[in-house]
């Protein structure tokens, strides 16, 4: 009997699995991403942006939130794409990774989509290492397909090149 | 009220808050160590801080209660409910006191007699259920009790938590009849002022403090909120200032005004919230040190520097303790007796002296004495009875790794338990506090001389007033602190920029001021700024100065330092970033990373904290040696010790005559010959080419080299052997593979006859004997052809053992040359082996080290080395074993 227990358990656990989650979304070079709603802080505008020397080429730089000093990460150059054209301003997402707050610098934000975990799936395995690497798995939206990204291992990269 | 009495009850209430808990939970886990030692800690806080405002009461309990603990701590007496019930007795008996304190400001007459014999019991072991039995039995109480105290402290076992309330007012009555036995106490108060009964037990919990209500604990969160919200504040009205700035009549104008002000005086209020200066930490010291003084016989000068040093509270809290600590320690264990003084020539007055200032984003305290220094032997002797390391691995400690050992859990040298200190609570729980916060403790002391401790503490939350610079187009913020000067450098200006080898310079005052381009260190642009109007911020780092070429100077900010995302903390170059007033984020230079990147290592030049660090590093890679790099022929770079090298010369290939079918060259009036390391070398007339010029006596060989690289000063550790002739094998030097060459290999190729030869320029017939014994078989193969040129017949052994079984198989030596530090058998040990009982008794032992310090030398001496060489010197090692036999042969 006891054993049964769990076995209903985890039956009743899996339909619950199956409810909405929120993603903010947003696009870099036409491809659309999402970051769970509940660690997105910010969307920003263009911001001033200072360089900081010396840093990984994919930190962009930082800059004030509020008082705060946030660290821009360019999203592009973390997924080896070419950088942004000089004459596109872009938009930021601020996400709050382990206290910090990190500006993540993407092409644009768009709207907040409630997904249902049905159209989830894992990221095909013949998927660019790099994507695979920052992103948990994909959404089957009914025009495309989008991208979850995985914030602290997005953000992970410098960790183990300071290491 | 005294600051410091009001001070103290407020610390000492919520230390005994504390207690009551932590007391509990510790009967819990009887076997909770951290749990011990922190409730150890509280109750010598408690002691210590009575002993110097003069409440022998309060103190007396404490202390009683500090020797059950450490009893605890040490493990000689089991926690038992007892035991903690006492403790808790004890505490109960100091609230009662401090209630009476804070009232009339004196301790309430009275005497504690009775709690203290009981504790002194349980203490010696005589843990007796009952109170009434212990009491009688003490042998020890001067005055005994009058009326052993009955019931509420013995049933052992239930109401702990509870407790608080009941036993304190036991206390408390108990304590009146006993009164009159008080011995010195102010016997009028007593009568007049009997303790009056605890209101506590009235008002409920009302025995609290009325003092604590004084002040409030504000989380430290709640303040970098206000902080957060009030730089926002800043920003906003510094933005509306600038918008007004920009309109000539507004009706904001005086509102504005007002909000600018009130903003202002707003932000310097929150920032007080946070910052202090340190002398509020030390407010307390002059007294602590004067009744110190009193109490030891001492004379005792306390001076204190840089009390104005701000600091983040919360930093301060937590050094607050370790402070006292080590004050308390420099004045009770650092300085000796005025007469002792006196006769080692030093004013009768010790000296302490605290210093604090800011440098390179840390704060930096001293703590220093003028005393007798930390006795090594002393150390020694404690480390080997706590069995922290063994007599061999002291051996091989330098003085600095001994003396660490101080900061070790449990550690006191003071040979006797003082009310003052010694109870080993000092330094481990000073570096634990300190290293908490993310500072460093160093230690630096010489016997004799005194001791200073140099704490550096990171500037994270301090304010400090930044020079804003620009380079490169960008920013940045460099602590005023460090920067001496600005000098304005162009081309038609007085002062301009220099270039040796492409190495910028400015000549100020006479003096050449290395520079360095922060555009070039930071990878900024393109680094071509040699026409360019430049400013150069003189920076200084301990001791090292040093310009910064910028290329504009803004004016100075005072900036809030903000540590840097998580992910950029390995760029050494930033101690952290900051907020301007204009809004935008700007990095913060760390000029003492600036200064160990342009090359010079800061700690290298001045004598603090780094230093010590590295004289560890040094004793620790003793086998550092220079070694003088070259290339020829094929492959990597070759390297061989610069010791065996006499000189360096550039010869002309013109001279180059053949002798004998060898390439030889006049050099000193002799005739030098030639061997090139690549075989394939031939002599090309026209050029000039360098030689590695190894003599002995007055012969002398040339090694032909292509091109001398550089002389490094790097750990030699042959790691791939060769069966190559002339090489040794290859050792990474300097981060590259280089190969070692046997220099004794050449020497043959030079003179077929050398090793014969030489000897002929002994007056003896015989070969003088060697044995070598040396772990490394690098120094085996360096010092036997060394020693085999020089004359002598060389046995190389790899251990002790090795060389006492030839001692055993009837090996006869004129001299034995033995490392030190050796794996297994140490040299000391062997020698003693030699002297104690073997054939070698008389035999001259030199000894060969790194540490070659006179302490060494006497350990040495003391082990039954007859000479002590430091290793590498070779000339030093030739001549000690010319003498050496010289002079036992004179003996004979």
């Amino acid at each position: 009997m006891s054993t049964n227990l769990p076995a209903k358990r985890t039956a009743s656990t899996e339909v619950a699995v199956v409810k909405n989650e929120d993603f903010v979304t947003m696009t870099i070079a036409d491809q659309v991403f999402g970051i769970p709603v509940l660690q997105v802080q910010d969307v920003l505008g263009p911001q001033r942006i200072t360089r900081i020397p010396l840093a990984p080429p994919e930190v962009a730089g930082s800059l004030n939130l509020r008082g705060r000093i946030v660290t821009a990460i360019d999203v592009r150059l973390r997924l080896g794409l070419p950088p942004r054209a000089a004459d596109k301003p872009g938009m930021s997402i601020v996400v709050d990774h382990k206290g910090e707050l990190y500006s993540l610098m993407v092409d644009s934000v768009g709207e907040v989509l409630s997904l249902t975990s049905d159209d989830f799936e894992r990221q095909p395995s013949t998927m660019d290492a790099r994507w695979r690497e920052v992103s948990t798995g994909i959404y089957r939206l009914r025009e495309n397909l989008l991208v979850v990204l995985d914030v602290s291992r997005l953000l992970n990269f410098a960790n183990t090149e300071a290491a | 009220m005294d600051d410091l009495l009001s001070e103290f009850l407020t610390e000492t209430n919520e230390n005994i808050a504390v207690l009551d808990v932590e007391l509990v939970r510790l009967e819990q886990n009887p076997n909770d160590p951290s749990l011990l030692s922190n409730i150890f800690r509280l109750v010598h806080t408690i002691k210590g801080t009575c002993g110097f405002l003069g409440l022998p009461r309060l103190e007396a309990v404490a202390h009683a209660s500090e020797n059950v603990l450490g009893r605890f701590r040490d493990g000689e007496l089991n926690v038992s409910p007892y035991a903690v019930t006492l403790i808790l007795e004890s505490l109960d008996a100091i609230k009662s006191i401090l209630l009476v304190l804070e009232k009339t400001e004196a301790e309430p007459a009275g005497n504690d007699e009775d709690l203290i014999n009981r504790l002194n019991a349980l203490a010696e072991g005589r843990e007796a259920p009952a109170a009434a039995a212990p009491v009688a039995a003490a042998p020890p109480p001067p005055p005994p009790a009058p009326e052993p105290v009955p019931e509420p402290v013995a049933p052992p076992p239930a109401p702990v938590v509870a407790a608080p309330s009941v036993p304190a007012a036991t206390t408390t009555r108990e304590v009146a009849p006993v009164a009159e036995a008080a011995p010195p106490a102010p016997a009028p108060a007593a009568t007049q002022a009997p303790p009056p009964p605890p209101p506590a037990a009235g008002g409920g919990d009302g025995g609290e403090s009325s003092l604590a209500n004084q002040t409030i604990r504000v989380n430290v969160d709640l303040l970098e909120n206000l902080m957060t919200m009030v730089s926002e504040l800043v920003l906003t009205r510094n933005q509306l200032l600038q918008i007004l700035r920009s309109q000539k009549e507004s009706e904001f104008a005086v509102p504005l005004q007002r909000l600018n002000h009130v903003t202002s005086e707003l932000q310097e209020g929150v920032m007080k919230t946070r910052m202090q200066p340190i002398g509020n930490a030390w407010a307390k010291l002059p007294r602590l040190v004067r009744d110190l003084a009193h109490e030891l016989h001492k004379k005792i000068d306390l001076q204190m520097l840089g009390a104005e040093t701000e600091l983040d509270r919360q930093v301060l809290e937590l050094i607050k303790d370790p402070l006292t600590h080590m004050v308390r320690n420099s004045a009770d264990h650092g300085l000796e007796l005025p007469a002792e003084r006196v006769a080692k020539g030093k004013s009768e007055t010790g000296r302490v002296t605290l210093n604090a200032f800011h440098e390179g984003g840390h704060i930096i305290i001293e703590i220093s004495d003028d005393g007798k220094g930390l006795a090594i032997e002393a150390i020694k002797r404690k480390i080997l009875q706590n069995g922290l390391a063994t007599e061999a691995e002291l051996a091989s400690m330098s003085d600095q790794q001994i003396q660490q050992f101080i900061f070790k859990a449990g550690f006191s040298t003071a040979a006797k338990v003082t009310s003052v200190s010694g109870r080993g609570v000092g330094m481990d729980v000073v570096k634990t506090n300190i290293e908490k916060i993310g500072g460093t403790i160093e230690l630096k002391s010489v016997e004799g001389r005194g001791t200073t401790f140099t704490i550096k503490i990171p500037l994270t939350l301090a304010i400090v007033s930044a020079l804003v610079v620009e380079c490169g187009g960008e920013r940045f913020a460099i602590p005023q602190i460090s920067v001496i000067e600005l000098v304005r450098a162009a081309n038609d200006s007085e002062h301009k920029i220099e270039r040796i080898n492409g190495t910028p310079v400015l000549r100020l005052r006479n003096r050449l001021l290395p520079l360095v381009s922060l555009e070039r260190l930071l990878k900024l642009g393109d680094g071509d700024q040699d026409n360019r109007e430049t400013f150069i911020v003189v920076a200084q780092v301990g001791n090292y100065t040093f310009g910064i070429i910028v290329d504009r100077v803004f004016d100075t900010e005072e900036i809030v330092v903000k540590p840097v995302a998580p992910i950029l903390r390995h760029i050494e170059l930033f101690s952290g970033n900051t907020i301007l007033g204009d809004g935008s984020v700007i990095m913060i230079l760390d000029p003492n990373g600036i200064a160990s990147f342009s090359g010079e290592i800061a700690g290298g030049v001045h004598d603090t904290a780094a230093a010590a660090a590295e004289e560890k590093q040094a004793a620790r890679k003793d086998d550092r040696m220079a070694l003088l790099l070259f290339r020829a022929g094929d492959g990597a770079p070759k390297a061989v010790p610069l010791s065996l090298v006499a000189r360096l010369e550039d010869i002309d290939l013109n001279q180059v005559e053949a002798s004998n079918g060898q390439p030889v060259v006049q050099y000193r009036g002799k005739l030098m010959p030639l061997v090139p390391i690549d075989p394939s070398w031939q002599v090309q007339r026209d050029k000039r080419q360098p030689v590695l010029v190894f003599a002995d006596g007055d012969r002398s060989m040339g090694l032909v080299v292509d091109e001398i690289i550089d002389i490094v000063e790097d750990r030699l550790q042959v790691e791939l052997g060769t069966e190559r002739a002339g090489f040794m094998g290859s050792a990474i030097i300097a981060d590259k593979a280089t190969d070692v060459i046997d220099a004794g290999f050449y020497l043959t190729q030079a003179f077929r006859d050398w090793f014969g030869n030489a000897t002929d320029r002994f007056e003896d017939e015989r070969l003088h004997k060697v044995l070598l014994v040396d772990d490394s078989p690098f120094f085996r193969n360096l010092l036997t052809p060394l020693l085999t040129v020089s004359g002598y017949d060389v046995t190389a052994v790899q251990s002790a053992d090795e060389a006492l079984g030839l001692c055993e198989s009837g090996e006869d030596f004129d001299v034995i040359v033995s490392d030190i530090e050796m794996p297994g058998m140490s040299g000391l040990e062997f020698a003693q082996a030699v002297r104690g009982n073997s054939r070698w008794q008389n035999v001259p032992l030199v000894a060969l080290s790194s540490h070659a310090t006179p302490r060494d030398l006497d350990r040495g001496r003391q082990a039954g080395f007859t000479d002590y060489v430091a290793k590498f010197d070779r000339d030093a090692l030739l001549f000690t074993l010319q003498q050496t036999i010289s002079e036992t042969k004179g003996a004979a």
